[in-house]
């Protein structure tokens, strides 16, 4: 890790050095460490420790980038040099952009915790270890992944824009088995501040998925009222249907006929309402549980922008060439978001439930058509019947074929959002969930 | 599971997929990297810190990772990357216990530092561990070397040239109706040096090259859009791949106007076809669902003997390994042993690391085990797993499978797919003979939506595109298709095979896996095939 004087003091010399038309220099750094576990047991462990400088010299249209990760001052002014020599190789950019001058980013978040900076492999020999004991007391089989990571990011450019900023992050995941394999549970957790994690939590709620998931009944696929936790509607890890339909808000898409947002005739579906009236999403990078960084990799400001609001598209975002070009606002897509929610719990949510399915998670999504924003998938770790407002019995596995523009018109219920992978997500519950077929995965 | 392994920097860098690394002049993957005497020198300073440490064994890979990709879209190129990664990475068994660190110093200091931190790793981890580290045997095999037997290094073709191939895809699809074309041009050489307490010193130089495109129609009275990917297949092959050969072309069904390839691509014949072809789908039947006889060509059945044969087959996956990520498997040690059917007996499924131009072809694996072939499913019947040397032992073998693979140096290496393939039929049967016999099916062509459960049953799969079969004969363009399907219940519906003159390889690129996800490519061969009575769905659905 680099202070800001320090990584500020390398980017000034770097820029000293350039002799192209115009400089750009990043600072990147990045310190941490994972363990992995499978059957109750450590299977892999690793660490990591990287800061490196990136530059990106352009003459005119013509642009070339070099790194390097020694920051003497011969290093530097070679790395300079050589991004200057791919520059003029380069050819033109019909997309050219200058450089940003210097910008005003928002101040205050809390994006990085000391706690975090602090882990050591014994750190995580422990949280690991505390989750594999609550197994192996439960006779039951685990397998889990803690990740760890602190960095910063610090810009400057020969147009005057300076940024720097600290992150830290620290995630778990837990899937819990019966020995026989016919239950799994499942569970994750991420924070800013390592001090707020607790893989045994994790552990304990994936545990009680598990063991009450055995002896799945298989109940006809077709459509259901569905309550999708967190986890079943965002992934880290996979393609998932709210990180999807946030990943289609780009206006260039919209704008050349091929999204889910393009208007018949052309043009864009920017201002219409296309969901529930009490879906909205924005994004904050200063919301206390999921401060991120205020500028994004061109050194925009990133700030709170309403992405949908009351069901109506309100924002597209695009890179500055688009935006120009189209004459739109310039925004950068988000880091994390946030969708509005209310006070419910998933239990409260099921209590209010005559008949529907409780889905703990979905799993290998994937496109199918881009025109509707049509998903395939499996529900996975535990799904289970709900009757009458009380969970009944846990049902077999599921292939979904749905629509998150779909799900997100047949909104009945919004529960409480939670951190999830530096997002605010809630459950919520979904009337007519299309599952097409059955799986006998466990 | 799609691209992963991006760089840590891309973020901050032109935004598009990077192959990470350091971003070098072009120039720099033509220089030599480190000597073999450098590398062995360097390597044993790891190795021998690591003993002294008190690991039991250690291996190390020093490895430079070089790679370049070019986009571009239209008329225009959109982004040029060169880059290279270099550094080591050094595990250890202590106290039972793999560790594993890496560190971009490749020095003699350097590397004794990354394996002193492997085993404080190890022995930190021991003692929570249950389960001790069990090795099969290998024997060293000193100093040894392998490479990619490619005809042409991508990289010494001028960057102009290969832009100018694409440019050339890019309008050759837009001469033909196109609205939009992308195109691109991925270029792999790892130069891996590993060596380990068992005395092996193997230097490898590997290389892979992926042309690829995908071209977009647009109908903006209706606001209907519909795209056709490239039929290229990722390969182990060098830039020899993008000069095309009349003997490497096979002609797909009679009507559709395809054509496979082996071991040379025509980009530009695909273009034109690729634009031809997505206007018909702007308009092509929507199917019907139902059951359908399924006729599968080798450029879409790759991907579906990927998903429903190769990880299920893969050994950790089996053993609970990949419980928290990618899955578990149906394929159990107790399945195996009831000797269930996993297909019919027309379905011989191999496993192949030395495989001329596939993607997973190498000497030696990331853990100094020299590959091998072997069978996985003969007539049917499940043989064999995927395995490496810390779970020979658990299916009662004394030797890997050579699948060990790690994606960078400082990646900890562990069980990969190795290329997974069906044989083709022994009868002589070309595609036009299979498809005579079929009355009511579906012809699929290229990959498309893919999705199974995390134990392999249940799987749904698109194509890029789809022609009904009537009676025998090809008689017009379907769209909306994908057919879901039961593992064991498809490949028991495996009906006939077409011979070895239709055989040829699909590809995986960017396979995922692992925690932290690692990236690894791998082929799939196959000739065009046929499975009875699918279950089709229709996917096309209306929102407001």
């Amino acid at each position: 890790m680099l202070s800001k004087d320090d990584a500020q003091t390398i980017l000034k010399k770097v820029l000293s050095f350039s002799t192209a038309d115009e400089c750009d220099a990043t600072l990147n750094g990045n310190t941490g460490g994972n363990v992995r576990s499978a059957r109750n047991s450590i299977s892999t462990a690793g660490a990591n420790d990287n800061i490196s400088l990136a530059v990106e010299s352009r003459f005119g249209k013509r642009s070339g980038v070099a790194t390097c990760n020694e920051f003497d001052e011969a290093t530097l002014r070679r790395c300079v040099q050589r991004a200057e020599e791919i520059a003029r190789l380069a050819p033109e950019s019909p997309e050219y952009m200058p450089l940003l001058g210097p910008q005003t980013y928002l101040d205050g978040g809390r994006a990085f915790a000391a706690a975090t900076a602090a882990i050591t492999p014994d750190y995580r020999a422990a949280q690991i270890g505390a989750s594999m004991a609550l197994c192996d007391q439960k006779k039951l089989s685990s397998a889990a992944f803690l990740n760890d990571s602190v960095g910063f990011v610090a810009k400057r450019n020969s147009k005057g824009l300076e940024a720097y900023q600290q992150v830290s992050n620290v995630t778990f995941s837990v899937t819990v088995r019966t020995p026989d394999g016919t239950g799994s549970g499942y569970a994750s957790g991420d924070y800013i501040d390592a001090a707020k994690m607790d893989a045994a939590r994790f552990t304990k709620i994936a545990a009680d998925k598990a063991a009450s998931s055995v002896k799945a009944r298989a109940i006809e696929p077709g459509k259901y009222t569905v309550i999708l936790e967190p986890n079943a509607l965002l992934s880290n890890v996979d393609t998932s249907l709210l990180g999807a339909l946030m990943q289609s808000l780009d206006a260039r898409n919209a704008d050349e006929g091929r999204s889910f947002l393009s208007k018949k005739g052309g043009g864009n579906r920017k201002g219409e309402k296309l969901f529930d009236e009490r879906v909205t999403i924005y994004s904050d990078p200063l919301n206390p549980d999921i401060s991120d960084l205020t500028f994004s990799g061109d050194g925009r400001p990133q700030q709170r922008t309403t992405w949908i609001e009351k069901g109506v598209v309100k924002n597209l975002y695009s890179t500055r060439f688009w935006a120009q070009k189209a004459g739109i606002p310039d925004l950068p897509r988000p880091n994390g978001w946030v969708m509005e929610g209310g006070t419910q719990s998933t239990a409260d949510l099921i209590k209010s439930t005559a008949k529907g399915i409780l889905v703990t998670r979905l799993w290998y999504i994937r496109p199918v058509d881009p025109q509707t924003l049509l998903f395939t998938g499996l529900t996975r770790d535990g799904t289970f019947y709900i009757e009458n407002g009380a969970i009944k019995f846990p049902v077999k596995n599921f292939r979904f074929n749905e629509s998150p523009v779909i799900m997100l018109n047949n909104l009945e219920a919004i529960g409480k959002p939670v951190r999830l992978n530096g997002n605010l997500v809630p459950p919520l519950k979904i009337r007519d969930f299309t599952f097409t077929s059955l799986s006998d995965a466990v | 599971m799609g691209l992963t392994g991006l760089a840590a920097g891309a973020l901050f860098l032109p935004a598009f997929p990077s192959l990470g690394g350091t971003p070098v002049d072009p120039a720099r993957l033509l220089e030599p990297g480190l000597d073999v005497a450098q590398k062995k020198r360097l390597a044993d300073a790891g190795l021998n810190a690591a003993r002294a440490a008190g690991a039991s064994y250690a291996d190390v890979r020093i490895g430079r990772y070089l790679n370049q990709s070019i986009f571009t879209r239209e008329k225009q190129v959109q982004n040029l990357a060169s880059g290279e990664s270099f550094g080591a990475g050094v595990r250890v068994l202590a106290g039972g216990t793999w560790g594993f660190a890496a560190t971009n110093n490749v020095s003699e200091a350097g590397l004794a530092k990354a394996a002193q931190l492997a085993v404080q790793t190890a022995k930190a981890n021991s003692k929570v561990q249950k389960e001790q580290v069990r090795l099969a045997p290998q024997k060293g095999y000193g100093e040894v070397s392998w490479k990619t037997p490619i005809q042409q290094n991508a990289f010494e073709v001028p960057i102009a040239q290969k832009v100018e191939l694409l440019l050339a895809a890019n309008a050759a699809a837009l001469a033909n109706g196109a609205s939009f074309v992308n195109s691109s041009l991925f270029q792999i050489n790892e130069q891996k040096y590993f060596a380990s307490t068992d005395g092996s010193y193997i230097d490898q130089d590997v290389h892979r090259i992926w042309p690829t495109f995908s071209v977009t129609a647009i109908d903006k009275a209706t606001g209907k859009f519909r795209s056709r990917d490239a039929l290229s297949a990722p390969m182990g092959l060098g830039y020899e791949y993008l000069t095309p050969k009349a003997a490497d072309q096979v002609a797909g069904a009679a009507g559709t106007g395809l054509v496979g390839y082996r071991n040379s691509y025509d980009i530009l014949a695909d273009a034109a076809l690729a634009a031809k072809q997505v206007k018909e789908k702007l308009t092509a039947k929507s199917v019907v669902p139902g059951k359908y006889d399924l006729v599968l060509e080798p450029n879409h059945l790759g991907l579906t003997i990927h998903e429903s044969v190769g990880h299920p087959l893969e050994l950790d996956r089996v053993l609970g390994y990949e419980a928290n990520y990618a899955g578990t498997s149906f394929a159990t040690l107790e399945w195996k042993a009831k000797g269930l059917p996993y297909g019919s007996k027309v379905v011989n499924i191999v496993a192949d690391k030395l495989q001329p131009g596939s993607l997973g072809a190498v000497g030696y694996d990331d853990e100094g085990v020299k590959t091998k072939r072997w069978d996985l499913i003969k007539e049917g019947r499940l043989v064999d797993y995927e395995k490496i040397r810390d779970q020979a032992h658990i299916v009662g073998q004394t030797e890997s499978d050579g699948c060990c693979y790690a994606d960078s140096w400082d990646s900890v290496q562990f069980q990969r797919m190795p290329n997974v393939s069906l044989q083709p039929g022994k009868a002589k049967l070309s595609v036009d003979e299979l498809i005579k016999n079929v009355d009511k099916g579906i012809y699929i062509a290229g990959r498309g939506s893919y999705s199974i459960d995390q134990q392999r049953y249940n799987f749904q799969f698109g194509g890029q595109v789809f022609y009904a079969i009537e009676k025998g004969k090809i008689t017009e363009m379907l769209e909306d298709v994908a057919y879901q399907a039961n593992t064991q219940e498809f490949w028991n519906s495996c009906a006939a095979t077409c011979d070895e003159s239709d055989y040829r390889l699909f590809g995986s690129f960017f396979d995922g896996k692992g925690q932290p996800s690692q990236a690894s490519a791998v082929s799939h061969g196959s000739a065009t095939t046929r499975f009875n009575g699918v279950n089709v769905i229709n996917t096309a659905r209306k929102i407001g």
